[in-house]
């Protein structure tokens, strides 16, 4: 059979699967809808949990971004991971034992305060909203790619999926599509990896794969990588291109953006007890960190294989995945020298994104009206294109290629819900009952619930048909913010008995309208100055937001310091929370 | 009700001193190890690996693993010290 057929077969099967669960696991109260009426146990929330966080750039994107970057990708890896021992140390228990349905829901009551809930709710929705773009960029990738259906078609299937489960199901039903989705998406990672691994290397297993030796080259994997990069004019794989203190502080942004995220956070509401929560973070950065430590793997070996095959070969005689790639518009060839052949190295080929004519060139190749650089390197290569062109740079069979499509759509589904839901909740349950309809009964709230994740998708479904051309801009966003306003919030809300709604709404808003002006100048007002000259102490719009962080904290203490403390109920709740069962 | 202040209190004191060695952990194994150290880390070797590159793409993350592990142990071994552990 040939990939395509099989892709229809593996993406239909799974997609039944994930409906039959939502019908399944239909949600018939609040409870339920929001919080999966807390039955669920720590290894499944574990697996849902790793689903929800792993999203299309995990999968798709990640390995390419290191692949490209080498060392200098470190900060995704550590960070994205590093967040959760935070999220699992500091927040998550004591947020399971406060007991209630959302974020804005611990930041409105800790704090005794309607602006103070909005403000989450603001922050919530906008972050939220900026991932769910880049998630619906994901399914129509691969959409376009393996099922050769235009990408509006693509998100529509995808946007319909997710109504199902989300909308019938809520929490309860993209809980348990979520553990289903962890399965389909790690064995979709793995298995490719594992294979690679094998024909590289004759190791089994990837994580020592990318250390072990070669063929008979004598060089392990790094070894060899690093001394073709350095031949082709760039830089060593496994040393760094950017400045210590940047890596450190995006390193940070993402920890603390991640610990911060509100669709991860409220994961750990859906377990029955505070040692289930503790326990179920540990399972999911298990989960998690099968995925993470296979993803520096697979980019070493496939930048290697990259070079192997593209570089000094003639465009009649490329594998066929170059030429597929080149139809989509994620890879472009401008045959500088006119020999015909490709020329691989440093540097950008042209300019920004291909710009493609309709024109063929005499090879056969698509004509770009970019004008050239002067370097030597003649192709463009979209970075998200890695991991799912992995696979055939690799020649592996065809079912490979067809499960990696199921796998990354696994990924991009899985996040989408899990964001869906943090948006129609804020809505239904912090804008409506708790702020300005208070009064609505229970069956009420569920149908504007169900209402918000309906309307919440045909957002996000629209932004997947007319992507913004920011998204890769605004994901610095996403982290950023998150960092600078809920994590400073929330620790201190628990390890602070002193800290008042005074402090910790100015500090919320400090930190945000710093980090948002910083990146706003830097991304968009003035994009040319955005260089390590100008940036404040050498930090980049994507680490900006631990700077953010550290300005929150300060404002805070000392706001809070000349303010009223909080009243003695708050104090009390405070207490309760510490502890995961009071005794009298 | 004092009693059980002060048993809230020594437990909370208890988990503190446990959250922070855990976060000095972190910090080295991350921020240390993998950011600050990595160059001079990598005239070493392990595995293949120079060992900075291997603490910033795969040691930091094991070591995450481990420390949640870590923590859920000895939590519930507080918990059942202050008696306070959940049904």
């Amino acid at each position: 059979m040939d990939v395509q057929t099989l892709t229809y077969i593996f993406v239909g099967a799974s997609f039944a699967l994930y409906i039959g669960i939502a019908i399944w696991s239909r949600a018939s109260s609040t409870s339920e809808f929001y919080i999966a009426g807390r039955h669920v146990h720590p290894i499944a929330n574990g697996m849902a949990t790793a689903a929800d966080w792993m999203s299309a750039a995990s999968f798709i994107s990640m390995a390419g971004l290191i692949a490209f970057l080498g060392r200098d990708g470190s900060v995704y890896l550590m960070g994205w991971t590093g967040g959760y021992v935070l999220l699992a140390l500091l927040l998550a228990p004591y947020l399971r034992k406060f007991g209630k349905f959302t974020v804005p829901d611990f930041i409105g009551d800790r704090y005794y305060s309607r602006t103070a809930r909005l403000v989450a709710v603001v922050c919530l929705i906008f972050v939220s909203f900026t991932y769910v773009a880049g998630q619906m960029r994901g399914v129509g990738i691969v959409f376009s790619r393996f099922l050769e259906v235009d990408i509006n078609s693509g998100v529509f299937i995808g946007m319909t999926i997710v109504f199902f489960y989300a909308v019938l199901g809520g929490m309860k039903g993209i809980t348990y599509t979520q553990v289903a989705q962890y399965c389909v998406l790690i064995f979709a990672y793995l298995v490719p990896a594992i294979f690679i691994s094998l024909l590289m290397t004759g190791n089994p297993v990837p994580q020592l794969g990318f250390g072990a030796e070669v063929g008979d080259s004598g060089q392990s994997v790094l070894q060899k990588l690093d001394t073709v990069l350095v031949d082709l004019g760039f830089t060593e794989y496994t040393r760094g291109n950017k400045a210590t203190v940047d890596v450190f502080f995006i390193c940070a942004a993402l920890m603390f953006g991640t610990a911060g995220l509100p669709h991860v956070i409220v994961r750990f509401f859906t377990v029955p007890s505070v040692r289930d929560a503790r326990k179920s973070a540990a399972w999911a950065l298990l989960f998690i960190a099968v995925l993470y430590t296979t993803a520096p793997a697979v980019a070493a070996f496939a930048r290697l294989n990259l070079v192997d095959t593209v570089h000094n070969t003639r465009y009649s005689e490329i594998p066929s995945w170059f030429s597929n790639w080149e139809d989509t518009g994620l890879i472009a060839w401008q045959d500088k020298n006119n020999d015909g052949v490709v020329q691989y190295g440093a540097g950008a080929a042209f300019a920004g994104k291909p710009e493609f004519t309709d024109k063929r060139g005499e090879h056969g190749q698509r004509i770009i009206s970019n004008v050239s650089s002067d370097v030597v390197n003649e192709i463009y290569i979209d970075r998200d294109i890695m991991v799912l062109a992995n696979p055939e740079i690799a020649r592996l069979p065809a079912w490979v290629i067809a499960l990696v499509a199921a796998g990354g759509l696994a990924a991009a589904l899985s996040t989408a819900a899990g964001l869906l839901l943090v948006i129609s909740t804020a809505i239904s349950h912090d804008l409506m009952k708790r702020t300005f309809m208070p009064e609505i009964t229970d069956k009420q709230e569920l149908l504007s619930a169900r209402l918000a994740a309906a309307v919440a998708i045909g957002v996000a479904g629209f932004f997947g048909i007319h992507p913004p051309g920011f998204v890769a801009q605004v994901v610095a966003f996403a982290f950023g913010l998150a960092a600078a306003s809920f994590f400073p919030a929330i620790i201190m809300g628990i390890f602070s008995k002193r800290m008042n709604r005074e402090g910790a709404v100015t500090g919320m808003i400090v930190g945000l309208v710093f980090t948002f002006s910083y990146i706003v100048y830097f991304k968009f007002v003035n994009p040319a100055a955005n260089s390590p000259e100008n940036w404040w102490f050498g930090i980049s719009p994507e680490g900006i937001g631990t700077l953010g962080m550290l300005l929150n904290l300060a404002v805070a203490v000392m706001v809070s310091r000349f303010t009223a403390p909080p009243p003695p109920v708050t104090q009390t709740m405070v207490s309760m929370i510490r502890v995961p069962k009071h005794t009298e | 009700m004092q009693d059980s202040n002060e048993k809230h209190n020594a437990y909370w004191r208890a988990n503190i001193r446990l959250v922070l060695l855990l976060l000095a952990v972190w910090f080295a194994v991350s921020f240390g190890a993998g950011i600050l150290l990595v160059d001079w880390l990598d005239q070493f070797e392990l595995f293949g690996f120079k060992l900075g590159f291997w603490f910033a793409q795969q040691g930091s993350i094991y070591t995450f693993v481990a420390l949640i592990a870590v923590y859920v142990w000895r939590m519930s071994i507080l918990d059942r010290r202050f008696g306070v552990e959940e049904d």
